[in-house]
């Protein structure tokens, strides 16, 4: 029998005896951001292809949402820091090598870039909007003629937000689950099926609703794919991988994960949405709000589980 | 620094004296005692390591302190600046040895090689204390500090040098 | 001719240059391996005493912080207990200040005894009310009637009034509960006593062999620190335990041996070191007495015997026998030092004592050297007044090779028996928490039931407060001054204790306790100084130095009296035996009509689904005093019973499940104690370390947890050599339901 113990009574507060050093505020910060990423992304790219009218809600509506995710999200983030009031030195220091750190520096880009586009579309919102003051309209004029390179403003710092929200946990090659590149593409899939889901929600278009069920609906086999993947690449991996793996597949968080992420959050919309694309008649909110709420678990999950997941020594 | 397990006794001093030396918070510590057994009875080894912060030379943690706060000082000593840590607790999370705590005060804590003594020409406190002697401590670079020359005439090793972070506490064994 | 260990008389002129300023701030290695002398940061102000959290009494320096509050203990370089270096006790004692669960003030007993109702009380009050009891107790019964129970330092003064009031039963726990056996049976061959420090060589040994004995658990400091340099020099260690201790997995042999049968391997070892001419003939012949009767008598005990016993192969035990020998005479076969374990204790320790005797060991290098003490002069008083009885009355022809006092024969001398004409009234209890000291708890409280009088001096509201009629709390020892250190070592040295910091709350220190009492006994002449320090004073400037001086440097060492720490060769040396040798075959064993060559008895073994309840030291805590200290406490919370996985298995166990024990007599843990599963312990036995499952909700970071190993100790073994209890004969079930025992959950 091997034994291992601490025998100084180490009780560390949030480190032992299994590190829990981030609860709900993190999480869910990488799924808001996450989220924001995808619904700014499928903005800007529809916008570029010109398919601003064919997803008006896409485009015009949806991105209403990231300002405010964003912003909930730095809450999350600020909520999360232990010695708050030195949260400028964020912002003081560019840490190239810190995920933590151009995180915050995307936040910094793309949350007033968000705020910019809707403020571009406020009129779909509020028809009788009016810029009060001449600068404001000086504005206006100036982002709306440059509309193009602010998608592309948008669309770069979504992706690299969407996939910020994953590489930093998988920066952390000391949580052995986290450890793996897949995790980047993994919630930047999400977080766009979770910004689909959200036009599915919005949009009264039954065209657009249906294109953004497809678009979940590959998202979704594309998150599969790649989970399927990641568990591949852990048990092939080294023993901590192993173990880290073995938590979702008979482990702790085998129930959690399976039924709440890849049942509820993709296998039961997907079907859903697959049936109404076969035109059963099914409200499209039911299978968005799904695939958001498995978008946000995923998040839940694999914070806490890779906490969880140690080297052993 | 180098640990011998041979002779440490896992009387858990080192923890006390790095408490009192640097009032560590009474339910926090910068350093631990490890036992690991092996075997079945009556065929056992056990092993007891005094373990704390490795000073990593390729430091995850100070890579992903998104201020700056995480550190490293001439010498190779791994510091975090309270007045610059924001408790982000990117950092715990980087460690694959769990060798930082959060002070309740808010900043990130840890080992620091007691930094204030050494550079006063003291040992660190738990070097200075440990009743075995089972710890050494000094310049690596050095061919004659003390844990230079412990380290030449044992077989040593290191925590999970796997996880890449070249540790810089070695253990003999 | 010179004997070991002779006290020494110092009275010299001008010494002090000696160890003057030696201390801490001495040159010290910088990071780069440099000498660096001049210090930038200034001295911070700093006290020396020495420890209290055991009673190996490191000195040390007690240090404050910028805001002069007591920041941290250093141990004292120049002190050769610990060489500069504590403990972790040690380094944790700041916790045994800072504790805010301590006694504050003097309590006074309100309802019945033992349901720990009590009021606050002035120190007059309290001592008036000691008074009247005392005198009371006097008149009726004889002053003879009070005993004192004392294991701490300040405990001398106390001792010093009651041998003015007129009584001399004056009992520590450290003996008969613990190296009493050993001290009879090293005073029978040897001619002399072991005292602590232990005179064993271990720095320069070549083996050393471990009969239980735990060291780096057990944590007498110079000890561990010796087995350490031992290590580095590549002594080979011998560990005899049950269970796998820590110096067990730093050895290279380990013999797992079958609890209670390590006289047989003892025997066996005598055997084959005789047998196989091992054993360092000179010296014998030299030195020893009794040979032949010896040799004769270990005849029979062969390995194989021994193996059938203690189920140890034949071929370790050989193997060993003859690391022994190969190191002779640098060998230390240790005497232990908890040893009241199954009543034949003195015969087990006898049975060391002719091992290291055949092997020359005893006054040779790497084995026993002489020590060494300084002689405190006290101040002159009056002559105590010799007592018409004492304990031993009670015990008549009993126990006639006991040099000290039994706690437990005053315990049971206290029970009132038809047969006496009178019990004790009266305990002074100063720092020693009898409940969970003493096995038997039902037998101390019926005692306890049975006073008149019961004054408890302690630090903490421990168990044995709640069952005293007046408390009186005593600040700790970095708070007062004591009397000086004086222990025996390679070197004479004394250490200064002196307070750092008033002390807390409403508490005092003994000298000042034991000095009012006296006033109001009339006893004043026995405490001529009012303070403490003018009679430090007095003693040190009477051996050379001064208390300004020991403020100033802590510990002193004094010039060797002998030049020699070993035994010359062919040096004639006198043994304080019957026969001026070391006794090989004792005749004062003989002459009380106990075995004078140690035979092997076997004891009984546990029944089925029973398992022998064996105990030890965990290093970071000291019995039961230090499980609330707030530093110690953050290290180690709790006790867990050691369980082999086999047993384990057996009974369904988890690592880490709370369940209650339940002794051969049907007694029951109070509490659960957690499971740990583990293969260093045997499948005969399970293990707990001592001092946890306090019951006292006083104490209320350490009240309730972990199991209290004394409760479940019922069954005493009495040694009737010495009247040691041997505690390590009791057998425990496990209760995994709590409600089927009845236990409350
Ligand atoms: N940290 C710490 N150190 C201490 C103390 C403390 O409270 N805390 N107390 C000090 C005091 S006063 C004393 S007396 C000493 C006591 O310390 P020791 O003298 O070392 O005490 P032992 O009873 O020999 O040690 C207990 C060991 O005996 C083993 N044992 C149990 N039964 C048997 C048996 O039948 N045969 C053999 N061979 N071994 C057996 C146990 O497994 C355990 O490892 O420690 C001293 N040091
Ligand atoms: N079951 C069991 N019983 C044992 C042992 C065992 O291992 N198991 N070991 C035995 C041995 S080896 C020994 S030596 C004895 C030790 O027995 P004790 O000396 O009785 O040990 P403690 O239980 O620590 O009790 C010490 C008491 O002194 C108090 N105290 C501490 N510091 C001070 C102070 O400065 N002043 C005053 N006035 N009081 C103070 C503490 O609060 C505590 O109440 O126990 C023996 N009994
Ligand atoms: S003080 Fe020394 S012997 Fe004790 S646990 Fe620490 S390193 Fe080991
Ligand atoms: S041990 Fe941990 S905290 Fe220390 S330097 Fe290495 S990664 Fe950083
Ligand atoms: S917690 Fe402090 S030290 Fe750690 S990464 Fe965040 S800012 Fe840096
Ligand atoms: S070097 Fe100093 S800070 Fe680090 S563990 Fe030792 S005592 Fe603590
Ligand atoms: S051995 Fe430890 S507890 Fe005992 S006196 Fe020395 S430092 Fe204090
Ligand atoms: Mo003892």
């Amino acid at each position: 029998m091997k034994e291992e113990l601490i025998v100084s009574g180490r009780m560390n507060d949030l480190v032992d005896p299994n590190l829990h050093i981030w609860h709900w505020p993190i999480p869910l910060y990488l799924f808001l951001g996450g989220m924001a990423a995808g619904i700014l992304c499928l903005a800007a790219l529809y916008y570029m292809q010109g398919k601003e009218d064919k997803y008006r809600t896409a485009v015009r509506i949806t991105p209403f949402l990231a300002p405010l995710l964003l912003v909930l999200g730095l809450l999350a983030l600020f909520i999360d820091l232990r010695h708050k009031l030195y949260f400028w030195q964020l912002y003081t220091n560019i840490k190239f090598q810190s995920p933590m750190s151009w995180g915050a520096w995307t936040l910094m880009v793309i949350t007033p870039v968000s705020f910019i586009w809707c403020a571009l579309n406020i009129k779909e919102l509020f028809p009788k909007w009016d810029w009060k003051f001449r600068w404001l309209k000086f504005l206006d004029e100036f982002f709306t003629k440059y509309k193009k390179a602010l998608a592309w403003v948008m669309l770069i710092f979504g992706i690299i937000l969407g996939i910020y929200t994953g590489i930093l946990l998988s920066a952390f090659n000391a949580r052995p689950l986290w450890n793996t590149s897949i995790l980047g593409p993994l919630f930047l899939a999400s977080g766009i099926s979770a910004g689909a889901a959200a036009t599915l929600i919005l949009s009264k278009n039954s065209e657009e609703r249906t294109h953004f069920a497809r678009i979940d609906l590959v998202f979704l086999g594309v998150e599969l794919f790649l989970i399927i993947h990641m568990f591949m690449g852990f048990l092939a991996s080294t023993q901590v991988q192993i173990d880290a793996a073995r938590m979702f597949l008979g482990g702790e968080f085998t129930t959690s994960f399976w039924i709440f992420v890849v049942f509820m959050g993709m296998i039961i919309p997907a079907l859903l949405e697959i049936m109404e694309l076969r035109k059963y008649h099914i409200p499209a909110v039911i299978p968005a709000l799904l695939v958001i709420f498995g978008s946000l678990m995923l998040r839940f999950i694999i914070v806490h589980a890779g906490q969880a997941s140690r080297w052993l020594y | 620094m180098a640990v011998n397990t041979r002779k440490c006794v896992g009387c858990s001093d080192c923890v006390v004296a790095c408490q009192t030396e640097n009032s560590v918070p009474i339910g926090f510590c910068r350093d631990w005692i490890v036992e690991v057994n092996n075997g079945t009875y009556p065929q056992i080894t056990t092993e007891i390591r005094s373990e704390r912060c490795n000073h990593c030379d390729n430091a995850p943690c100070v890579r992903c302190c998104p201020t700056g706060a995480s550190h490293i000082i001439a010498g190779g000593i791994v510091l975090v600046k309270k007045t610059e840590c924001i408790g982000c607790g990117a950092c715990i999370a980087s460690c694959p040895y769990d060798a930082r705590y959060p002070h309740p005060s808010g900043y990130v804590d840890k080992c620091t090689f007691c930094e204030h003594r050494i550079k006063n020409g003291m040992l660190p406190a738990c070097v200075e204390v440990c009743p075995t002697k089972c710890l050494y401590f000094g310049d690596l670079d050095d061919p004659n500090s003390d844990a230079s020359v412990v380290l030449k005439k044992n077989r040593y090793k290191t925590l999970i040098p796997e996880a890449g972070t070249v540790p810089q506490l070695y253990f003999i064994y | 001719m010179t004997s070991r260990r002779q006290f020494i008389k110092i009275s010299f002129a001008g010494a002090g240059t000696l160890a003057a300023g030696g201390a801490a701030w001495g040159a010290v290695k910088w990071i780069s391996g440099k000498d660096e002398t001049g210090i930038t940061e200034p001295p911070l102000s700093r006290t020396p005493t020495y420890c209290e959290v055991c009673f190996w009494k490191c000195a040390g320096w007690i240090y404050k912080d910028s805001d002069g509050q007591i920041w941290k203990i250093i141990g004292n370089d120049e002190d050769l207990n610990c060489n500069g270096r504590l403990c972790p006790r040690g380094t944790g004692g700041v916790g045994m200040y800072n504790d805010e669960d301590r006694l504050k003030t003097p309590l006074i007993r309100v309802e019945e005894r033992g349901k720990q109702v009590f009021r606050e009380a002035s120190w007059d009050e309290a001592f008036t009310y000691i008074a009247d009891k005392m005198k009371a107790i006097a008149r009726e019964h004889g002053p003879e009637c009070i005993a004192l129970f004392t294991h701490g330092s300040g405990g001398k003064y106390f001792g010093d009034l009651l041998q003015a009031f007129g009584s001399n039963n004056i009992a520590a726990p450290s003996y008969a509960q613990c190296r009493g056996p050993r001290e009879v049976a090293f005073m029978a061959t040897f001619g002399e006593g072991l005292e602590s420090p232990e005179p064993t060589d271990i720095r320069d040994t070549k083996c050393m062999v471990l009969i239980g004995s735990h060291l780096g658990e057990n944590m007498h400091n110079g000890q561990v620190q010796e087995m350490s340099d031992a290590i580095d020099k590549g002594a080979v260690i011998i560990t005899v335990d049950p269970r796998f201790s820590t110096a067990a997995s730093k050895s290279k042999y380990w013999l797992p041996i079958k609890p209670a049968t390590d006289l047989a391997l003892l025997l066996s070892w005598i055997h084959l070191i005789i047998k196989e001419e091992y054993y360092d003939k000179k010296y014998v012949e030299k030195y020893t007495y009794g040979f032949r009767e010896l040799s004769e008598a270990v005849k029979n005990y062969t390995p194989e015997w021994a193996y059938g016993i203690t189920t140890i192969p034949p071929d370790l035990i050989r193997k060993t026998a003859k690391e022994m020998a190969n190191a002779a005479p640098a060998v230390i076969v240790h005497p232990g030092r908890h040893v009241t374990w199954y009543g034949d204790d003195t015969q087990r320790s006898r049975a060391i004592a002719i091992l290291n005797a055949l092997l020359g060991s005893w006054g040779r290098r790497g084995g026993f050297y002489r020590s060494e003490i300084v002689e405190i002069p006290s101040y002159p008083h009056p002559e105590f007044v010799e007592p018409s009885k004492t304990w031993r009355d009670a015990f008549p022809g009993k126990y006639v090779l006991a040099d000290l006092a039994l706690a437990n024969g005053i315990c049971d001398a206290t029970i009132p028996v038809t047969t006496r004409d009178c019990s004790f009234k009266g305990w002074i209890v100063y720092g020693t928490n009898l409940i969970e000291t003493l096995p038997n708890q039902k037998n101390t409280l019926e005692a306890i039931q049975n006073l008149d009088l019961m004054v408890v001096i302690d630090t903490m509201p421990m168990e044995i407060t709640g069952w005293a009629d007046v408390v009186l709390p005593e600040c700790t020892y970095l708070e007062r001054y004591d009397s000086i250190r004086v222990v025996p070592h390679r070197l004479p040295q004394i250490a200064l204790r002196m307070p750092a910091a008033e002390p807390k709350y409403n508490s005092k220190p003994a000298y000042w306790m034991a000095r009012q009492l006296a006033l109001k006994l009339g006893l004043e002449a026995y405490f001529p100084f009012e303070k403490i320090e003018d009679l430090l004073d007095w003693q040190l400037k009477k051996i050379g130095t001064s208390l300004d001086e020991m403020k100033r440097i802590g510990v002193k060492t004094f010039p060797k009296a002998y030049d020699n720490l070993y035994f010359a060769d062919d040096e004639e040396v006198e043994f304080f035996t019957n026969t001026g040798k070391i006794e090989l075959y004792s005749t004062a064993f003989a002459n009380e009509g106990f075995d004078p060559i140690p035979t092997y008895t076997a004891h009984p073994e546990p029944p089925p689904g029973y398992y022998r309840l064996i105990y030890g030291r965990a290093p970071m805590h000291t019995f039961s005093r230090t499980s609330n200290n707030p530093n110690l406490f953050d290290l180690m919370d709790e006790n867990s019973l050691w369980v082999n996985p086999k047993v384990a298995k057996e009974w369904s166990l988890e690592n880490g499940q709370r369940i209650y024990l339940k002794n051969q007599d049907e007694v029951v843990s109070e509490f659960p104690i957690k499971v740990r599963i583990t293969e260093r312990i045997r499948w005969d036995s399970v293990y707990m370390v001592h001092g946890f499952g306090h019951a006292e909700k006083r104490l209320r970071r350490t009240y309730g947890r972990g199991a209290s190993d004394t409760k479940l100790i019922t069954n005493v073994m009495l040694d009737p050599i010495m009247g040691g209890t041997g505690m390590r004969g009791n057998f425990v079930t496990f209760i995994l339901n709590p409600e089927e025992a009845g236990v409350k959950a």
